[in-house]
Parts: C-alpha cells; structure tokens; sequence
C-alpha cells in the first residue's frame, strides 16, 4: 500500500527531523566519557524537555501562518508562579500545578484574543504582550529564589520504573493526551486550514477564529509545562529565564519541518528539532569546543538550517512560485 | 436600510483628512502624555526637559528609521540588538586601543562597515535565499551575539569611544541643541527623500504591495531588498555608537532593551507590519511616543516590572484602537 | 419527492436585494427567484452583479437592502456556515480548497464523521472515496494533499466536496472553466442527476455553448440590474448576448492589414527549451505582426512568455532581438531599452498590479526612469504622463491617486497595458489579456492591440480563446506539450484547423476535413 509511503513524503520534514537525531545522539554516545547508561538517558531526555514542551507550543501558532514571540516570558512567568505556589502540602502542590498550567493557557488565550478579535499582527501583538507577562514575572519574583516541591521535582526529573526518563514519559504524554486528539478534532484541523489559507479555509465554512483561538491558548499551556518543568530541574524560579527560549523554539519548530508560512508540519518534528539543539551542545561539549564558542555554534547551526530550507528556492526555476 | 456615511465637511476636515489617522492618534496621545505629566511633575514643560528628552528618542529614533524601510518591505530585522552592540564593540574596541591615531579614526567607519555588512548579510538572505526575513534576521543576531561573546569572553568589552563619538553623541554644536537630535535628523531627512521622491521609495512601498507585480515590472526588487536591509544595519550601528557615546563605554546586551521599542514604534506610527503602507512622520510620533512614555514611568520611580507591563499594555491598547487589519471577505 | 406544487413554487427567494461597495452599485433593486428541479443560469458581463447575488445567497456577503426567503420563509446569513446549514452550498470560481489538506479532509472540511468534534479518519476516507467516485475521480486517493492535485481535478473536488454538503441549492460559479470536455460532461451528468433528485441548481457560466447544453432557465443581468428571466430555449443566443451587453456589437475584432508585413523579423526565437515545459521553439515575429499562440491549456505557452520575459532560470537556446542576440536574465534586461519586452502577465490582481497602490502609481512603476529631474520623480511630467495614458486607454477613472484595486477588471487590464506604453516597448508579449474582461473593454482592447502593431509594435498574443485568435492574429503558432506543433497563417486560421491542430491529430485529418 501506498499509504506509508505518502505519509512519509508528507511527513518529510519531521522524518528528516528524526533522521538527523538519530545520527546525533548516536556521535553524542559514543563521545561521553560514560556511554549508554539509565543516568545519561535521563540527563539528556531533561536537558531538552523544556525546550521540547516550548517548541511544542510555538509549533501550533506557527502552524496558523503565526508566531509566538512571548512564549518564553510565558515560560518565565509560569516558571515564576511556580516557585511561589508549588511547594508545601501535596494539596497545595497539587493546587499550584493546576494554576500554573491554568496561567499559562490564560497567556496564551489573551495573546489569542488579540490576535484574533483585535486583529494585531501576531509579531508585534505577542512582542508587546511578552514584554507585559515578563513584567508580571519580575512582579512575582523580582529576584531568582523560590522553592519548589522537591519531591515532585525529584520524581519529575528522575526515571519511571528505574529506566525510563520520567521526563519521557511526559512529552509522551502531553503528545498522546493532548497533541493527538486536538490534530485529529475539527479544530485542530482548522489550524492547519487556517495557516495552508485563511480564505479558502473561511470560504469552506471552518471557523478559523475558534481554531486560532485554540492555536495561542494550547501554546501557553504547553509554554507552562516547560516553565513548570524547567522549576523541576532547579527548585526554584527566575523571571528572565525564558528570554533563549523564544528563539530556540522558532528555531527548532523551522528544525523540525514545520513551515513558517503555516499550514504543514506538526509538533512531532519540533520536539525532535528541539532535542537536536539540545545533543547538538552536548556534542560540542564533549569534543571539546570551548563553551564560550556555545552561542556562536548556535547561531551558526540555525542559520544553517534556515539556509538549507531555503536550497529548495535555488532548485526552483520559476522565480515567481518563489514570491509571496 | 441604505445608510451613508456621514464625512466631517469643511476645511478643518480637509485638512485632517490629509494626516494620517494614526498620525493624528499618536500626536494625541503625545499631547495627552505631555499634559498629565506636567500636572505632576512641573519639569515637564521646560525645555531642557523635552530637549532631553529629543536626545534619548534620537537613540530609538535612528534605529526606527533603519526598521521603517524594511517593515515597509513586508519583512522584518530582528537583529538590530545585536547589530547594534556590534557595532558599539567594534567601535570602542578600536578607539580604546589608542586613544587617538588611525585605529582610533578608523572607529566610526568601522562600526558602520559593520552594521553595513551585517545588512548586506540579512538582504542576501532575504533576497537570494528567499530565507523568510523573521528567522534570517534572528538567526543572525543570534551569530552576532556569539561572536562577540566568543571574542569578549563573555566579559563587559574593554575599549572606550572616540572624542568624536561622545561628541556626536552628547555634544551640542549648533543652537545648544545635542548632535545626537541632528544625527537623526539627517538619517530621517535622507529617509523621507528616498521614500518620497526617488523610484527607490516607490519601489520599496510597491514591494510591500506586492512583490511579484513590482518584479514583473522590470523592477530589480533583490537590489532594493538587500539595500533596505543594509540601510537598516546601518541605522542600527549608528544607533550603537551614539549610545556607547552617550554611555562612554559599550557594553553586552546593550542593544537588546531596544527591539521592542523600535519595532513598537514604527507599527504604533502607522507602519502596516506586512508592508506597503506608512510615512515617517507616523515613524517620528511613535518615537516620541515611547521615549515619553518610559521617561514618565522612570520619572514616577516604577520598577521594572510594572514599567513592562504598562509599555506592553499601552502598545497592544493603541494598536487596538487604530492598528486593526482588515477582516477577511471573500 | 417531485412534489408538483412545490417544484413550481420559487424555492429560493430574493426580494428588493440592493448592494453598493463605495459609490458603485453592485446590484440594485433585484428580484430574483430559482425553483427546485431545475438548472438555472445567470449571465451576463463582468461586474453585471452575478458574483455578488450569488455571493449574497451564500453568506459570504451581506445585501444592503432586500429580503430572502428558502422555501417561503424568510432568511438570513452572516456567514457562509449560516447559509450551508440551510442547504445553500456554493463551488465558488476562486478555488476554495485548503491546498495542504487531504481531499477527505477538504471534502469533510465541516461537518466530517466523528462525535464531539473528533474525526473519525477512518469513516471520513471511506465515504470521500465514494464521493470521489462519484464525481469521476476514483483515481484520487483521499488522502492526497489538495496541492498536489491539477487545476481540473481540484474543481472536480470542489464538487465532491458541494455534494458532502447535502445541498438543497447548489451554486457553481464558474465550476466548469478548468474542466476538459470530458470531464464537463460527467458534471454535466451529475448535474442532471441532481436536479432529477429535487436540488436546485445555479449556473454561472460564460460559456454558451454549455448554457444551451444544460441550463433549463435563464437569467441576465446587467449593470447591477436583473434584466429578464425567460425558459432557456425561448431565445436565440443572438438574443441573450444583446441582453448581456444591451447594444448591438457591429465588429468585435479590427480589421487585419491586408498583407501580413513581410519586414524583418523583430524577434526570432531559436531552440528555445527550459526543462521538459519548453522544447526546440523556434519562431520569429516582425514589426506590425500579431502572432498568436495556441493550444489546449498549459502546452507551454505561459513558460514561453516567461522565458522571453527573464522569469524563468535555465532557459537554453538564442533570442535575437533586431537582429542582435539578446541576453535576457530578468524583467528587468528584458524591459531595458535594448531589448524593449513588455509582458502583460496572466493574473493581473497578484501579477500585474500592486492592488492597494494609486491608479498613478501603478501606471508608472515600470517607467520611472523617463520621468526623472536628476535622481528625484519629477511630479509633472509623471502627471502629464498619467493624464495622457488615461485618456489615450480611455481608462474610466474618478482620481488617479484613488486605489488601482477601486477600478473594474476592464480597466484594470488597462492599466496594466499602459504601464508598458511608457516604456515604449517594442515586443509586447500577452498572457491572456482579455480573460475575465467584459466585451465591451474586450473591444477596445482588441483595438488598442492593432494600433499598436501598426504603429510598429511586435505582438506574441497568448489567448485560450480560439475565437480571439482567429480574430486577432497574423499568424498562430500551436503548442503541443511544449513544441511547436503547426504554423497556421492567413487564410488557414480558422477554429477548425486551430481546435485539430490543438489535439494533435494529424495533418491529413485536418486537410481532409477542409476538403470534405
């Protein structure tokens, strides 16, 4: 049947994603000192969780032909909140998972508000709110500190069953729980409508708002999973904690095939995107590279990608299909 | 159930059918800011205070002229941040080596070579590669930022600007009036001639329109593409090596406070984000705009945070009322 | 079901519909009524108000003034969804189809088989397969993305995706313009089919030919007005089209030269290729000549513009140019004033125009350069520039500083045509200039395009509509997957010999055929 194969060519970019993955972790193995082992399993599927969940999030405005430019102040206010709330009596720990998650979801609804019954451009409406949901992290934790339940935190960060990367089992789980049936749900398929073309997409009767609406709302909550996680991994909170992560998101949403201009793509490929950027500095770490040369290889590497998406423009010999 | 649409009459109206809208809101609001802050603070009103105050918004204002073109392009520079420490590093850097001789007269040139090739660097990718601008421009801060955290070491850059740097920066020439207004000035003049009057300026706004009609015209649309680009990464040096003037020193990150501000304004000055439309004098009102703005706020002693989330707010609130895009129709 | 009563009664009502966009009146005072069991056409010329009734009906845009009514009671629909849930379901002439979805998916768009909002994948690829079969496409896997399909295909689709819909009224716009013979006959069928079973049906189409095939009822419209509405077979096509337009047009095309000039080619074209869309084209044109290009759609013909154009990278082969081989890398070599090329490109909305600019802008934003003082636009001589093209083309213009986008497609069209005047271009090169234009501006254009060969200009006129190319042109060359297929000149041009030579039968056919 055919069918594989189709969902495979449809799939190219998150395929590729995962292809070159593979290939890093395995150099990125064979370069710790080491080796293959539970601890290092465990060490590297945390390195990249948050900014796995984060690209999760950025995937989905991204996908409606938007973007998310406060997604990591997202992540810092909840990263914040987190510090304040989430600690004391498991009821109360329990309580202030639910109202960071609450938070970041009513982030990403206002950003989606804006968007969609304000009609502001996503670039400059979610630059601007950014910057008011950095604020309101530094109101909370003007100072990084905090605390944050440690043994949650413990059990967060260490491995299920004595092999398996908790961590893991929570991208898992978000992807299963959340990411699966929203694709598979009429407004999960308007987002993708919406970013492939609003018109056509308006014209056939999908309610593109609502979809839209759904697209920001899911990226704050994913946002704050991260924040959430990333308080796991220090015990505490730091209002400037997200500024990377907004860039690194775009960054390993474009890695992992998701087309900027909306409409293809999916959060598999960004997760994988992300852990890329992640094994990538873990490579360099191990060969060597000194770390100050860290952001530079950065730069390079996404620039590098951006550049290699765009070798497909030189192929095309019709300089019009390369406008608009 | 045919209703017309009443239109102000007179020559009043005539007149303020000529402003732009959002031109008229942002004076507005300019004027609001002015008057409720002198209700507080008597100071405001003097000229020594608005002066001032020109200085500091000549700093935004340099960088919004660079970001106007290009965002009338339809595309958008993220790395002004870091163009703009760039430049101050590369400046300083060679000004602090001796504190006058060639390196030291070779500063300013340097620093604006730099921001010049980072320019060309964007436009190339925006134009051969047909990279989309957002993530070109950030992957290029993001190299920038590397590069000089490898070179610094990661440590405060050592180095100090030239006489002529602090002079352009701080100094007052002409009228008591500080070099850094007049530095503006003519980065602005040059803007509004090219816009207004050259084929480049009409280029530049049909681009934003629609590219593919502007190409099949005969028009060199790459050409203007990577010129807007580099005019920009120019901007963004000069912007730099005013401020390390202005600061006598530069410093890592020193660029990254103004992203947002120069992006703000030329989108609150009426500048549509997806290109085509807008005028400098939208550009200058949202300048001035932002620059009073966070000056009240640091007047009135508010701390950070709340000084983000009233900018942020104001910013969304303003585009509210005037910056809304067209709903879509069939 | 075939409920005579009912079948009589209008099913679809519109009464006193009024709609105006700025000063202009799409359509004023408009009656208009449709019954189920029946296959109703509109017609009538561009910005006749056809677009915007049936627009009105579903949803996508809200009269000024009127009342509808859907089986006697009264409606009203905000937006499209409103009007489907009603069984009002349009295939619109602007493809509606969301490219990076799978056809089940786009056949399914709203209502897909599932429970609380969730898709069930599996039911919906079943019955779009059925679907598809139905509509005659059972060569496409659902789960295709709609992109990757070809134009005729992808209105098939649209169809398929109407009929999901459970329509009780369905509207194709244009739903047929893509569509080869044969597979207008299979629409024509389920059509038919539909129409047995109670739907009803309007038609928007500018093709007689398929109005007299199809439609059992007419109406025309003109100017924004509901003219007449009379059974199909009650009038000759003589008749409708002078209703369309509402005076008599004596002589569409102008008179050809007598003798084709015989001067010196202007342009020659030699082994021209570019992958496998272009191969070994030769051809030359001289001064005065308008020479057609032919062919089914998309035999190469848009490419060979292009290529001549400098759009295309990887073009092989010479052009000469008043004799001088001429290198031609982009719009902007080829516009140079060596080379002289103008283009009209096909869609003048995303290609010919920046829509939001001024009519003035637009006009000459290819001619800059001959209007400059020193390195500034000198603003008389751009307005005198202005003034004489407007009047020249006749172009139909309050203020030339209002947006192009406020102008109708005729003269839209026009000005796209004189941005290239500025230029004094030599070589004009047309890509079905006169699609989408009503005949009234059609006339005029035909007119400017012969003052224009005569005043020395070299014309390559690509047009899909045989009867222009008859009407028009010199010479006509046929493309067949991308060569050149025959050369008909003078006398020979006619539809028969153009429609043979098109499908690639063989000489022999086509002479025994002008014989017999």
């Amino acid at each position: 049947m055919s069918g594989l194969l189709l969902h495979l060519r449809q799939n190219y970019g998150a395929v590729l994603a995962i292809t070159i993955f593979v290939i890093l972790f395995v150099v990125f193995l064979s370069l710790h000192p080491r080796g293959p082992s539970v601890y290092v399993m465990t060490t590297a599927s945390n390195t990249g969780a948050a900014l796995a969940f984060v690209a999760m999030g950025q995937t989905l405005p991204v996908l409606t032909g938007g973007l998310d430019l406060s997604i990591g102040s997202i992540l810092a206010l909840c990263n914040a909140l987190a510090s304040e709330v989430v600690n004391g009596s498991p009821e109360r720990v329990a309580l202030g998972v639910v109202l960071v998650l609450l938070t970041g979801l009513a982030c990403g609804l206002i950003n989606g508000i804006v968007v969609v019954y304000g009609r502001i451009q996503p670039i400059i409406a979610t630059l601007a709110s950014g910057a008011v949901y950095t604020g309101l992290a530094l109101l909370i934790r003007p100072i990084p500190g905090g605390e944050i339940d440690d043994v949650l935190s413990e059990a967060m960060t260490y491995e299920t069953f004595g092999v398996i990367p908790t961590s893991l089992l929570l991208i898992v789980a978000v992807v299963l729980l959340i990411w699966v049936p929203f694709k598979n749900s009429v407004l999960g398929r308007g987002v993708y409508a919406a970013g492939s073309s609003e018109v056509a997409a308006y014209m056939s009767g999908v309610r593109v708002d609502r979809s839209k609406l759904a697209a920001y709302s899911l990226a704050g909550l994913f946002a704050a999973i991260g924040g959430l996680f990333l308080g796991f991994q220090t015990f505490s909170g730091d209002a400037l904690i997200g500024v990377p992560y907004t860039l690194n998101s775009i960054a390993a949403v474009v890695i992992g095939g998701t087309s900027l201009y909306g409409g293809i793509g999916g959060v598999i490929g960004s997760i994988f995107g992300a852990y890329i950027l992640r094994t990538i500095n873990g490579v360099m770490f191990f060969a060597g590279a000194p770390p100050l040369a860290q952001p530079l290889f950065e730069g390079i590497i996404l620039l590098g990608a951006v550049a290699l998406a765009a070798l497909r423009v030189v192929r095309i010999r019709n300089r019009l299909e390369v406008m608009d | 159930m045919v209703r017309h649409v009443l239109s102000p009459q007179g020559p009043a109206a005539a007149v303020l059918k000529r402003v732009d809208r959002p031109v008229l809101v942002a004076f507005c609001f300019i004027l609001a800011l002015i008057f409720a802050g002198s209700a507080y603070f008597p100071q405001v009103l003097t000229a020594t205070y608005l002066l001032q105050q020109l200085q500091i918004a000549s700093f935004l204002g340099v960088l919004a002229t660079g970001a106007m073109l290009v965002i009338l392009l339809g595309h958008i520079d993220l790395s002004i941040p870091w163009t703009f420490t760039g430049a101050a590093i590369v400046a300083t850097a060679l000004a602090g080596i001796e504190g006058t001789g060639p390196l030291a007269l070779a500063a300013v040139p340097a620093g604006l070579a730099f921001g010049a090739l980072v320019g060309l660097a964007n436009g190339l990718g925006v134009a051969y590669l047909r990279a989309p601008s957002m993530i070109w421009t950030l992957g290029m801060n993001a190299l920038i930022l590397g590069i000089s955290v490898f070179y610094t070491g990661g440590f405060a850059p050592t180095g100090a600007p030239t006489e002529f740097m602090r002079a352009a920066s701080v100094g007052r020439a002409v009228l008591d009036i500080p070099n850094a207004i007049y530095v503006w000035v003519i980065l602005g003049v040059t803007a509004v001639f090219i816009l207004k009057l050259t084929p480049l300026g009409r280029y530049i706004y049909a681009i934003g329109n629609r590219e593919t009609a502007t190409y099949l015209s005969g028009v060199r649309t790459r050409l203007v593409l990577v010129f807007c680009f580099v005019w920009a990464g120019t901007c963004s040096a000069v912007g730099g090596m005013l401020l390390a003037g202005y600061a006598n020193q530069a410093y890592q990150a020193m660029g990254d406070p103004y992203l947002l501000p120069t992006i703000a304004a030329v989108v609150l000055g009426g500048t549509h984000i997806l290109g085509g439309r807008g005028t400098y004098s939208g550009t200058v009102m949202g300048v001035v705009l932002l620059t009073l703005l966070s000056s009240m706020l640091s007047v009135m002693q508010m701390q950070e945070a709340g000084r983000q989330i009233i900018y942020g707010g104001v910013i969304i609130v303003m585009l509210l009322v005037y910056g809304r895009g067209g709903k879509i129709q069939g | 079901m075939s409920d005579r009563g009912g079948a009589d009664a209008p099913f679809l009502e519109m009464v006193g519909i009024a709609k105006h966009y700025g000063g202009v009146h799409a359509l004023q005072d408009v009656d208009f009524a449709c019954r189920r069991h029946s296959i109703h056409a509109v017609l009538g010329e561009n910005g006749a108000g056809k677009s915007t009734l049936i627009k009105i009906a579903a949803g996508v845009v809200r009269p000024d003034a009127g009342t509808m009514r859907l089986a006697g009671e009264e409606v009203r629909f905000a937006t499209p969804p409103e009007a489907m849930r009603q069984g009002i379901v349009c295939v619109f002439q602007e493809l509606s189809l969301v490219p990076d979805l799978s056809v089940a998916d786009n056949i399914f768009i709203t209502q897909p088989p599932g429970k609380w909002g969730f898709i069930d994948r599996r039911r919906q690829r079943r019955r779009a397969e059925a679907l598809l079969a139905r509509v005659g496409c059972e060569d496409i896997d659902p789960l295709e993305r709609a992109r990757n399909l070809p134009l005729s295909r992808r209105q098939l689709v649209e169809l398929a995706t109407a009929l999901a819909r459970d329509p009780k009224v369905l509207i194709l716009d244009e739903a047929t313009s893509a569509l080869t013979a044969r597979d207008v006959d299979a629409v024509f069928r389920i059509l038919r089919e539909l129409r047995d079973e109670g739907l009803a049906i309007l038609y928007i189409s500018h093709r007689m030919t398929e109005i007299e095939a199809i439609a059992d009822t007419c109406s025309v419209f003109r100017n924004g007005r509901h003219i007449e509405t009379f059974p199909q077979a009650d009038r000759s096509r003589d008749e409708i089209v002078h209703m369309m337009i509402g005076r008599e047009i004596s002589q569409v095309y102008p008179p050809k030269p007598a003798a084709a000039t015989n001067g010196t080619p202007s342009l020659e074209i030699e082994n021209l290729t570019w992958q496998d869309r272009l191969r070994d084209i030769s051809l030359t044109a001289a001064p005065g000549e308008i020479v057609g290009l032919g062919g089914l759609d998309g035999q190469g013909q848009r490419e060979l513009l292009l290529a001549l154009f400098g759009a295309l990278r990887g073009v092989r082969g010479t052009v000469r140019i008043d004799g001088r081989r001429a290198r031609i890398g982009s719009p902007a070599q080829a516009k140079s004033t060596r080379n002289g090329i103008a283009m009209i490109p096909e869609d003048r909305k995303t290609e010919g125009l920046m829509l939001p600019m001024s009519v003035r802008e637009n006009l000459t934003i290819a001619g800059l350069s001959k209007m400059m003082r020193h390195v500034v636009i000198d603003p008389r001589r751009e307005g005198a520039r202005v003034d004489e093209l407007v009047e020249r083309l006749n172009i139909r213009v309050g203020n030339v500083r209002d947006a192009v986008a406020s102008l109708s497609g005729g003269n839209q069209q026009k000005v796209v045509i004189a941005k290239w005047l500025v230029t004094e271009a030599r070589i004009l090169l047309l890509m079905d200039p006169t699609r989408g234009i009503d005949v009234g501006t059609k006339q005029e254009l035909y007119g400017l395009m012969r003052q224009l060969a005569d005043e020395g200009a070299t014309i390559l006129f690509y047009t899909s509509d045989y009867d222009e190319l008859v009407g028009m042109c010199d010479r006509v060359f046929i493309l067949y997957q991308g060569a050149v297929q025959h050369v008909f000149a003078g006398a020979e041009i006619s539809e028969r010999n153009i429609v043979r030579a098109s499908l690639n039968l063989s000489l022999e056919d086509v002479s025994e055929d002008a014989a017999g």
